[in-house]
């Protein structure tokens, strides 16, 4: 039987703060910061054994607003698709939290937030932060919620990594984990387009050492940047079937003006995303996936023991986190003797997939969410 | 018990004790698994090749990694499984010596199930019309059987003695029922419990 899945309809994003002087979060490169805000948005009713709580940690560009809608928008949020009532993660049985990492710039402290000693935005005064500073911050917001064990937590990409650092770094805290499309460490070809992508914003002449906001914002490097961001989210063979050589006018205009409709929407979606991202967020994130390493016997300390079931999920097409790097956390799990399941999905849309491969991701999502909740008997 | 299961998944669940870590190697939509698990509260693990098994397995809730045999087993540890099952998949199995002594390396037993190529069926079939055998146990035709080994009981006994394999059980299966007699010649299919 197939349940209608439904939108949750209008959500309202909301705020923790901690951190206040003196009890700064003290980070891994031995700086601290507070206060720390987070944006953060639940969906769904907490149980009262507060044993339904799924933590949803999102992508580069993601936000808190993981699905359902604000008011007055046209579009939900970005993983609507699998959050909802009778989806994937079914708000009917889970309560569903999404919130924006820190150093973002979606409502959580971040370099475009106001530094209390001077009373203008961090900039480049923004202390260098990681994903597991990330993850730090996370679990307070979860200690605030007074959600002592999470059910899960899960997500794709730069979220991946943050589920591996949850279980890294709480292992009794997390129930299970679902990295989607990620790694345990980034390759140099990983760190490599994140650097351009960097030396993009850096060398437009409006980044400006990081002081732009009270001028014009460094437009044209960060859409640079997110342009090539995209080509790696793609595949050779979507991009053939989303846009071949068409062009955009019936002939070549025979000047550098978009001839192509491949260029027309990296252009498209460079200039939609400056309005929407903070340059300098974008180097300090991309800089914390460079960073992160959780790579061999790291992602399970020797001397500790773990009970987190893991279902790892990568895309045979994504070539930016290929599949070997899933593979390569699972080997970890089988010598540690974890509970793991892996799919390579059969997906044409490289890394996007894991925001597109909607059918393939609930079927996998959905039951091994209600192994883990209820065990067998409910699974059949 | 399950009345519904087949034969081979039937015997396969009662060899196996309660509790026990189990590891198959090719497990399908994971049924055996799934049995082991509700009747014998084993702690199951799959691995298989297929991606639409995969998702069946997930959805009976089952752990399973999306890969081959040949290559799945070098991260475990020693001795990791009480059971690693190759039922109905050592016939597809191309580095036969290296999958065996793996699954004889992160298991204390193995539980090997295959069809039995010399079935008085087979033998009619080659002997009588000379035509590649196509039995109950081995329905495919030539040019679309997933097997690339073909081995009979006989062949599987010569093969463990070669090994220096400890044959703890072994099982002979009939149409509906188990065989006694003459198996290597009326058995259908054969399960082997082994040891290194």
């Amino acid at each position: 039987m197939t349940l209608k899945s439904e939108s949750i309809g209008l959500v309202k994003q909301q705020y923790f703060t901690f951190a206040e002087p003196p009890n700064e979060l003290k980070l891994d490169s031995g700086k601290t910061l507070g206060p720390i805000t987070i944006a953060y948005e639940t969906y769904g009713e907490l149980n009262a054994d507060k044993s339904n709580a799924i933590l949803v940690v999102h992508a580069l560009s993601g936000d808190a607003h993981a699905a359902g809608f604000h008011e007055g928008d046209k579009n939900p949020g970005w993983w609507d698709d699998l959050i909802g009532p009778n989806k994937a993660l079914d708000t009917g049985r889970y309560f569903v939290i999404c919130s924006n990492i820190i150093g973002g710039c979606k409502g959580s402290t971040g370099p475009s937030s106001i530094n209390p000693k001077t009373g203008k935005p961090y900039a480049l005064d923004f202390p260098i932060i990681t994903i597991g500073d990330m993850v730090r911050a996370q679990k307070h917001l979860i200690d605030y919620l007074g959600i002592r064990k999470l059910l899960c937590v899960v997500g794709g990409s730069v979220g991946g990594m943050q589920v591996l650092q949850w279980v890294a770094s709480y292992p009794k805290s997390v129930q299970s984990a679902i990295p989607i499309a990620t790694a345990a460490k980034h390759s140099p070809q990983q760190i490599a387009f994140d650097e351009v992508g960097r030396q993009a914003v850096m060398a437009d002449p409006a980044w400006n050492q990081g002081n732009y906001y009270d001028s014009s914002k460094p437009e044209r490097g960060l859409a640079v940047a997110r342009m090539i961001g995209h080509i790696t989210y793609m595949s050779d063979k979507s991009m053939e079937e989303k846009f071949s050589r068409k062009l955009k006018d019936k002939d070549y205009s025979f000047k550098f003006t978009t001839d192509f409709e491949v260029e027309g929407y990296l252009r498209y979606r460079g200039d939609n995303f400056v309005k929407r991202f903070d340059a300098n967020s974008y180097l300090y994130i991309t800089k914390a996936m460079d960073y992160f390493d959780l790579s061999g016997a790291k992602l399970i300390p020797k001397d500790k023991s773990i009970d987190v079931r893991f279902l790892v999920i990568s895309f045979k097409s994504d070539w930016l986190y290929p599949s070997y790097q899933s593979q390569d956390i699972v080997r970890q799990l089988k010598i540690r003797g974890v509970d793991a399941t892996y799919c390579e999905i059969n997906s044409t849309y490289g890394h996007d997939a894991f925001l597109l491969e909607v059918e393939e991701e609930t079927r996998l999502i959905k039951h091994f969410l209600k192994k883990t909740f209820h065990g067998y008997n409910i699974a059949r | 018990m399950s009345q519904h299961a087949s034969l081979d998944y039937r015997i396969i669940t009662e060899i196996v004790e309660p509790g026990s870590k189990v590891l198959d190697l090719g497990c399908g939509n994971g049924e055996l698994l799934y049995l082991l698990a509700k009747e014998k509260s084993a702690v199951v693990q799959g691995i298989e090749l297929s991606d639409e098994a995969i998702y069946q397995c997930v959805e009976k809730g089952l752990s399973v990694f999306h890969s081959d045999i040949d290559s799945g087993l070098t991260e475990y540890p020693d001795k990791s499984f009480d059971y690693v099952v190759l039922n109905q998949s050592l016939q597809e199995v191309k580095k036969i010596d290296f999958v065996m002594d793996e699954a004889l390396r992160v298991g204390k037993k193995a539980v090997i199930g295959f069809s039995n190529f010399a079935h008085i069926q087979a033998r009619f079939m080659m002997f009588f019309r000379g035509k590649a055998p196509i039995t109950k146990s081995l329905p495919y035709r030539w040019f679309d059987t997933p097997n690339v080994r073909f081995l009979s009981i006989s062949d599987f006994k010569d093969y463990c003695a070669v090994k220096g394999f400890k044959i703890l059980q072994v099982r002979y299966l009939g149409k509906e029922k188990e065989v006694r007699l003459w198996p290597n010649l009326l058995a259908l299919n054969a399960i082997f419990v082994i040891q290194k």
